[in-house]
């Protein structure tokens, strides 16, 4: 269990670290917090001939808000965003979030940039930028693009981004007013990937409802505020369209169960957070 | 002057007080010199293993030549080599089952040894094992162990003929006619799932071969027993004292596992043999989960006579143990080490067992902590559960009805142990009251009132220790266990005082975190009147140095029924010299000394007494002064076997272990109705271990026993789907409990001294793995109403007994086909191509072009008629790996239909796949239409897990994508919008 043998830059700039991108090729990997990534260099599934390490790239580096978005530079560890100042206020819906991802220790060293790009269909904080509607900025040599989370994560471990792009921010949508947020997951013990994830959001016409673990990617639907029966058709027909899949842990059946039980309690509590 | 009672009282003994562990400071700041610290000699090479991405495959050829060629490699082994230079393992049964430390001809389990490189590093190492090219013949697998002895399943070991190696038949009392005038017969068959407590640290081997001397010098954490000594100096052809076996007294964690070290000691012995220079090997995790060691998985159909009342007059079992692909020492000791107490706490007379062991290609089974307990009492106390259900009792009067009666001890069980002392009416009585059970009963009550799920469980157990070494010669027939009997079981400890009197304990404990230096520190301390900070306990292990015996080692409890009394009795006999010593200078007789506060006191006069140090001194000093005959010098050792333990009787009665202590538990579980958690509200343990020698000690054995048993209830699992693959190659999905899903338990302790050791003491660190994962299941199958419960009870598994039917789909929605977990990974599609039907088939059948269609293919030669082989580069995301490909079309009807079919192989693992492909005319198109079932395997199986269905979607889509691109690509522009179709239509 050992990764191949690979060059390391610690990248002192974007420039720097896009520019050695663009040199790297195919086999160049960006690291940052390393959480997903060194797992995998160590049962070599990844063998990169190079690894920038944008951790320690101080301008980015920040939680700002602009624009009502709060934007994420992608040196930014998931520890810093959970304990910023205005997540409860600005980001509910994270707030609620980010303890659900791994543990305390990897949130000290993964990025929430990091999350985005591995792009793990179980992930937390990409099922969130899709819930939100939020978007990832994308740096290459030749200049900068939006993405919105949809566009974005393409498949499992997959995304829009090109070879010789960094995804050097993410900017989550502040909240709604008077909307309300929940967010709960299922996994087996406390820190593990979700089996199924689930974000809400509900506002005074329009509930939201995303859904991790069960495609290959996070999956947003939204309705009119339904109750009652009406909600739980709606949830039915959300989980027979994710179909979800069997693995050891779980059955597709067992998922579909959690989009329609857990859905609705996530449903009624985001309701019950509105203001 | 004090008098003798008052001065008794003056004393303080430290066994009994619970006194914090010496260890505890160095083991968890991270001061402990563990295996891999330990120091190598100049010049020392790394070993990588390569290993078998196939449960069952023969090797039709290894071609080591490109690995041999690259830097820093200093050898590359095979089986062929080892099977040269070693003999294959020793079993305990007489069959053709031949193992040796890597595949010899066929592999037959997932992560099974093949290759081993030695080079500079591991790096390395592991760099010139991914270029061995092994060609395996892929054959059908027996996974499943009820299909594994079904006719015409697969043969494990071909020269035996069958997977079931060995079967025997035992009869006690006469369950004949306790079954024929029972009231109601109760059965029930219950599975206990493959899994083990895995430690932190794993397996360490440093070996330097000696050539002048012809020796083996061994350095790793072996736990023993050691029986396993010489099965590995057999295996390499010395004589035992040629095999030098050491090992530090820090460990990571061993739970009976770390026997299981025994065939890469003789890897790694070989390797430095050929190489001429030492050897070291560490086990990584993934080589761990998938190839160390696991409780074998056992299949039980037990039956119960039973009264109107209550009482129980018969269990009939039908035990069926799956081992995995080989017999290593000392299997198939689960199915035996328990034999004696067949009947659990019960006072039940009549018994009939059938023991039948079997093969399976699954990764051999070995000691695990519980060691066959967990799997018996799992049957037992859900049979009891069940008596109590279908009679419509009390689940705890049930147990209360047959339990043995208070002041029957000792009492010979049915099949033979002798159970050595306990109340056990009185334990339950007492963990009743302390653990309020009324409050738990009045809480469920309360809770199904607001309609929940609330149960509770009970599970009463006798916890065995310190295994008999003839427990296992009941598998053979009585006129050949006649031949050779064995039983006892021998323990050693050594106890030195050196010139000025500092005293120091060696022993054969090997401890892996027990707390054995502080124990051991204890008991020499109150021999010899001395505090246990005065006393060094060095616990590292040389069988070139220290006193062992068969029975040495960390397993079975053993410790403080076996070792700790070796180590009394070598105090007690240095105690002896030294008050012949004293009495010389105090002119008072021996026996009238007392030794006290560090000095040798005359009883009846305590001004006259001498330091404890300036007697023992004499000996090293003044040798000349000694009482005649006496040796100089203070070193004692004291060897300890047990006349309990005596061979197998004519009857088949065996008395398998020497103490057996009682366990009784209850606990109250919450499951959420939505998600099938189940919540551990409330859990009491009661424990008679007899004399707690430390309960700190104790309760720490209990804590960690606890935590184990909660993860084989709800969380562990080695799961192998049905062609062998093996599914929890990582602790993503061997899930562990951490701290946050393991509850405090309530810890009760009463104490019924042993009869049968000096200290009183008996084993404590297993009887929760027994109780408590049962216990769990009955409070679970309470709260849901359920018969049948297999563990782990995983959310996904309990809320499928809870959830009925699903919801339908919408009428307008296709429902997908169910499909189990375990399967193959199968799926079907179709997708448009813009381009003609003959277009499309002709980019199938040209090499040129279907090079471009496979994702990552770099090269593709025709071997054959529509046959091909590629390298190529496969991976989804930034995961990626190289492969070697066969594929093959056949079933060709052109330009309609074609079956593909083939395989691939690398590092990462390999994959068999058949695909049909359909070909329809659709407009300007073709509509093309596909299934495909793949089976995967190897290291992307084992740590990939939940992604694999994704993947192996995405791999499909982008071979569709390629397709598209290739036929109509350009032309058609649309390559984009079918790509993102497909994940769609695909399902």
């Amino acid at each position: 269990m050992k990764p191949i043998s690979f060059d390391y830059l610690k990248a002192g700039s974007t420039e720097e670290a896009v520019a050695a991108l663009a040199d790297g090729g195919d086999d160049a990997r960006i690291i940052a917090g390393g959480m997903s990534l060194v797992p995998m260099l160590n049962f070599r599934l990844v063998e990169p001939s190079i690894l920038i390490d944008i951790s320690k790239i101080a301008g980015n580096n920040y939680i700002r808000e602009d624009g009502g978005m709060v934007e994420v530079g992608c040196a930014t560890r998931q520890a810093q965003l959970e304990k910023w100042d205005g997540l409860a206020e600005k980001l509910p819906l994270l707030a609620a979030a980010i303890p659900f991802i791994g543990h305390y220790q990897t949130r000290a060293r993964g990025t929430v940039c990091g999350s985005l790009s591995h792009a793990d269909p179980s992930s937390e904080l990409p099922l969130s930028l899709a819930t939100l509607g939020g978007e990832v900025v994308l740096t290459s040599k030749s200049g900068q693009r939006r993405l919105s989370a949809d566009a974005f994560q393409t498949g499992m471990l997959s995304t829009a981004k090109r070879a010789d792009e960094i995804v050097t921010a993410a900017r989550y949508p502040v909240r709604e007013k008077g909307a309300g947020y929940a967010f709960t997951e299922m996994a087996q013990r406390r820190g593990d990937f979700a089996i199924v994830a689930l974000a809400g959001v509900a506002t005074g016409s329009k509930i939201r409802l995303g859904i991790g673990g069960v495609a290959d990617r996070p999956t947003v639907r939204e309705w009119d505020v339904l109750d009652g029966s009406a909600l739980d058709d709606a949830l039915n027909e959300f989980a027979w369209d994710l179909g979800g899949y069997d693995d050891i842990h779980a059955t597709a059946r067992y998922r579909r169960e959690l989009v329609r039980r857990l859905g609705k309690r996530v449903i009624e509590e985001a309701k019950s957070c509105r203001s | 002057m004090a008098d003798a009672a008052e001065l008794d009282k003056d004393v303080k003994k430290y066994v009994g007080q619970p006194i914090e562990r010496v260890e505890d400071d160095i083991l968890l700041m991270g001061r402990a010199q563990f295996s891999d610290h330990l120091p190598t000699r100049a010049g020392t090479l790394h070993a990588a293993i390569l290993r078998s991405p196939h449960a069952h495959a023969e090797i039709v050829s290894i071609d080591t030549s490109r690995a041999e060629k690259m830097p820093g490699v200093a050898c590359v082994m095979t089986g062929e080599d080892v099977k040269e230079m070693s003999e294959s393992f020793l079993i305990v049964l007489r069959q053709p089952i031949n193992q040796w430390a890597l595949a010899v001809g066929k592999v037959r389990y997932v992560g099974e040894p093949v290759a081993l490189v030695v080079a500079r590093d591991r790096y390395l190492a592991e760099d010139a094992a991914n270029e061995i090219d092994v060609e395996y013949r892929v054959m059908q697998a027996a996974v499943d162990q009820e299909d594994a002895i079904a006719d015409g399943a697969p043969i494990v070991h071909e020269a035996v003929g069958s997977n079931v190696v060995s079967t025997r038949e035992f009869s006690y009392g006469d369950p004949d006619k306790a079954f024929a005038e029972a009231d109601r017969v109760v059965s029930l068959v219950t599975r206990y799932p493959r899994n083990s407590q895995t430690p932190l640290e794993g397996f360490v081997v440093t070996a330097d071969y000696h050539d002048g001397e012809d020796l083996y010098d061994v350095a790793s954490n072996y736990q023993g027993p050691f029986t396993s000594h010489p099965v590995m100096s057999m295996a390499l052809r010395v004589k035992n004292s040629q095999l030098r076996m050491r090992t530090p007294q820090w460990s990571g964690g061993g739970f009976g596992v770390k026997v299981q070290i025994f065939p890469y000691v003789v890897l790694i012995c070989l390797a430095s043999k050929k190489t001429g220079r030492p050897v070291k090997w560490v086990e990584d995790k993934l080589e761990h989960l998938s190839a160390a060691a696991a409780a074998p998985n056992r299949l039980t159909k037990i039956e119960a006579a039973v009264m109107k009342d209550g009482t129980v007059t018969a269990f009939r079992f039908d035990q069926q143990d799956d081992y995995g692909a080989f017999l290593r020492a000392p299997m198939p000791g689960p199915l035996y080490r328990m034999h004696g107490i067949l009947t659990g706490a019960y006072d039940i007379k009549n018994l009939a067992v059938t023991n039948r062991v079997v093969m399976t290609n699954k990764c051999p089974s070995a000691m695990v902590r519980g060691f066959g307990g967990p799997q018996m009492y799992y049957a037992i106390e859900r049979m009891m559960q069940r008596v109590a259900v279908e009679l419509g009792m009390d689940p705890l009067d049930v147990i209360r009805k047959n339990l043995v009666p208070a002041g029957v001890f000792p009492y010979r069980a049915a099949a033979g142990a002798l159970l050595d002392s306990g109340d056990y009416p009185v334990a339950i009585e007492r963990a009743v009251n302390e653990g309020r059970l009324e409050e738990l009963k009045k809480k469920r009550d309360a809770k199904r009132a607001e309609g929940k799920l609330y149960g509770i469980g009970y599970a009463a157990i006798v916890e065995p220790a310190q295994s008999n070494m003839g427990y296992l010669s009941n598998i053979l027939p009585r006129d050949e266990r006649a031949r050779n009997p064995k039983g006892g079981a021998v323990a050693n400890a050594t106890v030195n005082v050196d010139p000025l009197g500092t005293v120091s304990v060696t022993a054969d404990s090997i401890p892996q975190g027990q707390g054995h230096m502080t124990i051991l520190s204890q008991i020499v301390a109150d021999v010899l009147g001395l505090t246990p900070d005065h006393i060094k306990v060095n616990l590292d292990f040389d069988t070139a140095k220290d006193a062992w015996s068969i029975a040495t080692g960390n397993y079975s409890s053993r410790f403080s029924s076996a070792t700790a009394v070796a180590c009394q009795k070598a105090a007690e006999k240095v105690r002896a010299k030294l008050s012949r010593i004293a009495s010389q200078s105090l002119n008072v007789p021996p026996d009238q000394l007392d030794f006290v506060g560090g000095k040798i006191v005359d009883r009846n006069n305590t001004e006259n007494a001498i330091n404890f140090y300036r007697a023992a001194g004499s000996a090293h000093w003044t040798p000349g002064n000694l009482p005649e005959e006496m040796e100089p010098c203070v070193r004692e050792t004291g060897s300890w076997s047990p006349p309990e333990l005596e061979s197998p009787n004519e009857l088949d009665q065996i008395n398998t272990s020497l103490t057996y202590g009682f366990v009784f538990d209850y606990c109250g579980v919450e499951i959420d109705p939505d998600t099938g958690e189940v919540c551990i509200d409330d859990y009491v343990t009661m424990h008679d271990s007899g004399t707690l020698l430390n309960p700190l000690v104790a309760n720490g054995q209990v804590h960690g026993a606890f935590a184990w048993a909660v993860g084989c209830a709800l969380y562990e699992e080695f799961v192998y789907n049905e062609d062998g693959a093996f599914m929890t190659g990582t602790f993503a999905d061997y899930l562990c409990p951490t701290s946050w899903e393991v509850p405090e338990p309530k810890i009760l302790h009463m104490e019924s001294p042993s009869m049968v050791t000096p200290l009183g003491a008996k084993g404590i660190g297993e009887g929760n793995c027994m109780s408590t994962p049962v216990c769990l299941a009955n409070a679970v199958a309470d709260a849901i109403g359920a018969a049948d419960l297999t563990l782990p009870l995983t959310p996904a598994k309990v809320a499928a007994l809870i959830h009925g039917d699903e919801s339908a789909a919408p009428a307008e929605k296709a429902q997908p086909a169910e499909t189990k977990p375990g399967h193959k990974l199968a799926g079907s599609g179709e997708t448009l191509v813009p381009a003609s039907r003959a277009d499309v088939w002709n980019t199938l059948l040209d090499p040129e072009a279907l090079a471009a269609v496979i994702p990552g293919c770099h090269a593709l030669d025709r071997v054959a008629d529509n046959a091909y082989k590629a390298e190529v580069s496969l991976g989804v995301g930034p995961v990626r790996g190289r492969f070697h490909a066969d594929v093959a079309l056949s079933d060709m009807t052109e330009p309609q239909s074609a079956t593909l079919s083939g395989g691939v192989i690398g590092p990462l693992g390999a994959a068999q796949g058949t695909g049909h492909v359909r070909l329809d005319e659709d407009g300007e198109g073709t509509k093309v239409s596909y299934d495909y079932e793949i089976e995967l395997s190897g290291k992307v199986a084992s740590v990939g897990g939940r992604m694999l269905e994704g993947a192996t979607r995405a791999l499909v889509n982008q071979f569709f994508e390629r397709l598209v691109a290739q036929v109509g690509g350009e032309k058609g522009g649309s390559k984009g919008l079918l790509g993102g179709l497909f994940g769609k239509r695909d399902k």
